[in-house]
């Protein structure tokens, strides 16, 4: 019945596990188990009556052909319960298979909580093993190499300030050629909105600042970009454990903000970023909201159209289908917000089964593609059910209003042979709104 | 032998599952105050509608694609809370005791209640052997304490219908329930406590941190 973990060497396991002392072992686990978790973590360790129904909650578990050990419960039997029970006897190789766990196969959605009779947040119990891990020293490696870059240069991805200018600057021409009265503002103090974005988008996929461009310009939206570091709303920390720099990059995020002061925050299409701003950060920093309010790019799209800023000229044909990102559906509620964009842009929208908040992750989320391509075939491999749930809509495109979800589709996508295209919301709406005449120039 | 198990036994056991609960669920909440997000993030409302949910059979989505589960789940909860409170000679005990009084439920009701929970603890006793998830996650304390459950229900049907000498049947049940009510603040069985807190506390985050729903 078990699967066989395929073997997979992670060099920032074997550097933590080889720098590890037992005296370090030892002061870990007694911070994380005794001081920095409480209730929540006693409570539902003594809650969970092992009656397993949390296991088809689980996009890990019903890919991998039932094996209970990717079970949210079995992999809280291999990760926390263990831990709790040997302490700092834990061997190495305990350790490697708990850091495997809590970090590759769990992508900390929460489906599992929804699943759980007693609401148990199985994805908080991993998430606290990944912060075990990450004062061990015990990291995947890509992953580590993200939280440095947030460490040292406040962005995911190693983007100096230069190119950060320099892309907004090309991006702003870009736009010009189908809105020749776009703009990208910098530095407007006083702007309604400050749109933040993670920072793929100048470093990989940076058309999608363009789109937003062209959209804020129909819209007639007062906006404004920062200059300066705090633009990244993204947020590996949060997902690596080391809480101390996700708090210091929520905060130049926020402070950024405020110094322009503007009126809220609009964000692109990316999941964890709203999470890492809107809930995770401003919790670890003691604020139980954000200070200025963060709004989603879907729920902005909505408020366009819905407030006839934007007007639709003509519908996208073809079969579309959609993938919900966890943190925005699950985490925010916006599925029905999603459906109407759909509906207002497709001719041709085909839902998936099951939707909004049961819908499936996209196994790439909460920090797992971030473990970088040694962990990838795992991963997909991972996700078998998610193809399945795209293929029965028929559709021939999909949109994923998510950096996480859009690069794990794709993946999916190409080795299921799924034949898709895989889109942003925004690459539709460009397609679909109404330019006036005027603007055109 | 009798008096002192139904007596000062019963008192002690009754003291102990009382002060046991009390004391483990105030200790969660004071230990909560630590926990430093689950006080700001507590809301009745989304709480209570999440509860509302779970507590009601097929309220969720995992009720209804486990239709068997739910049925017999919700049944042997039943069963297991109605049973020691509702049953005619405990209402007896409890008039001698205390002076006060219930309706009691009809013997036909009770007997069928009684052969539903053991027959369902017989079903968990299967799926934790045959479902691979269950069994992956099974421990000799899951066993002992289906074991434990279902102990004071098998030697108090065999006393009421004396099937078997009365006596030492009815002393036996007596005792193991008395077992259960001691230990029930101190194992998985405490579920019973702290479910409504967990489930409270995750519809919370859900419906008025993330405007979503948890079922």
């Amino acid at each position: 019945m078990t699967i066989h973990r395929n073997p997979v060497d992670d060099p920032g396991f074997e550097r933590g596990l080889q720098k590890l002392t037992p005296e370090r072992l030892s002061a870990v686990v007694h911070q994380v188990l005794d001081t920095e978790a409480a209730a929540r973590l006693k409570i539902y360790l003594a809650t969970c009556v092992h009656c397993g129904l949390c296991s088809e909650a689980c996009h890990w578990y019903l890919s991998n052909r039932k094996d209970p050990e990717y079970s949210p419960v079995g992999k809280v039997k291999e990760t926390m319960a263990k831990l709790v029970e040997l302490r700092d006897t834990v061997t190495h190789d305990d350790l490697r298979a708990m850091a495997r766990i809590a970090f590759t196969e769990c992508n900390v959605c929460r489906r599992c909580s929804m699943y759980c009779p007693f609401g148990i947040d199985i994805a908080y119990l991993l998430l606290t093993i990944r912060r075990f891990c990450h004062l061990l020293g015990i990291v995947p490696l890509y992953l580590q190499d993200t939280v440095n870059s947030h460490s040292a240069a406040y962005n995911q991805m190693w983007v100096g300030q230069n190119d950060w200018i320099d892309t907004l600057l090309w991006q702003e021409e870009e736009a010009q050629s189908e809105v020749p009265s776009a703009a990208i503002p910098l530095e407007r103090e006083g702007a309604d909105i400050m749109y933040s974005v993670i920072a793929p988008e100048p470093k990989i996929l940076a058309q999608l600042i363009g789109n937003m461009a062209q959209i804020m310009a129909v819209a007639g939206m007062s906006w404004t970009m920062p200059a300066t570091d705090g633009w990244d709303n993204s947020n590996m920390a949060m997902f690596s454990g080391d809480f101390e720099i996700m708090g210091r990059v929520e905060r130049l995020h926020w402070d950024t903000a405020l110094r322009l002061k503007v009126k809220r925050v609009v964000m692109g299409e990316c999941g964890h970023a709203f999470r890492g701003s809107a809930y995770d950060g401003p919790k670890w920093l003691g604020w139980l909201h954000p200070p200025i309010p963060m709004v989603h790019a879907v729920d902005f799209y909505h408020e366009l159209i819905t407030s006839g800023r934007i007007r639709i000229a003509k519908k996208i044909k073809g079969p579309i289908t959609l993938q919900e990102p966890c943190n925005i559906v699950r985490g925010l509620g916006l599925g029905e917000k999603l459906r109407f964009l759909m509906n207002a842009v497709c001719e041709d929208f085909r839902d998936v089964e099951p939707n909004r908040e049961h819908n499936y992750c996209c196994a790439a989320g909460g920090g797992v593609i971030n473990c970088g391509p040694i962990w990838k075939a795992e991963r997909v491999r991972g996700n078998k059910e998610k193809a399945k749930q795209l293929a029965a809509t028929g559709a021939t495109t999909v949109i994923t209003p998510c950096h996480n979800c859009h690069s794990g589709i794709e993946d999916i996508v190409g080795h299921y042979k799924l034949g898709m295209h895989v889109k942003f919301f925004s690459d539709l709406l460009l397609e679909a709104m109404e330019i006036p005449d005027e603007l055109r120039g | 032998m009798y008096e002192f198990v139904t007596g000062p036994l019963a008192l002690a056991a009754i003291l102990i599952f009382f002060f046991g609960s009390a004391g483990r669920i105030a200790a969660m909440l004071l230990l909560a105050k630590k926990d430093k997000v689950v006080y700001p993030y507590l809301n009745l409302h989304y709480g209570l509608r999440s509860l509302f949910h779970w507590v009601l059979p097929f309220g969720a989505r995992n009720m209804r694609m486990h239709p068997f589960f739910t049925v017999f789940s919700f049944l042997f909860h039943i069963g297991v809370l109605a049973l020691p409170l509702f049953l005619r000679a405990h209402l007896v005990m409890w008039e001698r005791a205390t002076g006060l009084t219930a309706p009691a439920l009809p013997e036909a009701l009770a007997d069928t209640l009684t052969v539903i929970v053991l027959l369902v603890c017989f079903f968990f006793l299967l799926r934790r052997i045959v479902s691979p998830e269950v069994r992956y996650v099974t421990t000799a304390g899951d066993y002992l304490l289906l074991l434990l459950v279902a102990a004071p229900f098998i030697t108090g049907f065999l006393a009421t219908h004396q099937w078997t000498e009365y006596r030492p049947a009815l002393l036996f049940h007596v005792l193991l329930a008395e077992l259960l009510l001691v230990l029930l603040p101190f194992t998985r069985i405490s579920h019973m406590l702290f479910f409504p807190l967990t489930r409270m506390y995750m519809g919370a985050e859900f419906g008025a941190v993330r405007h979503s729903k948890d079922w």
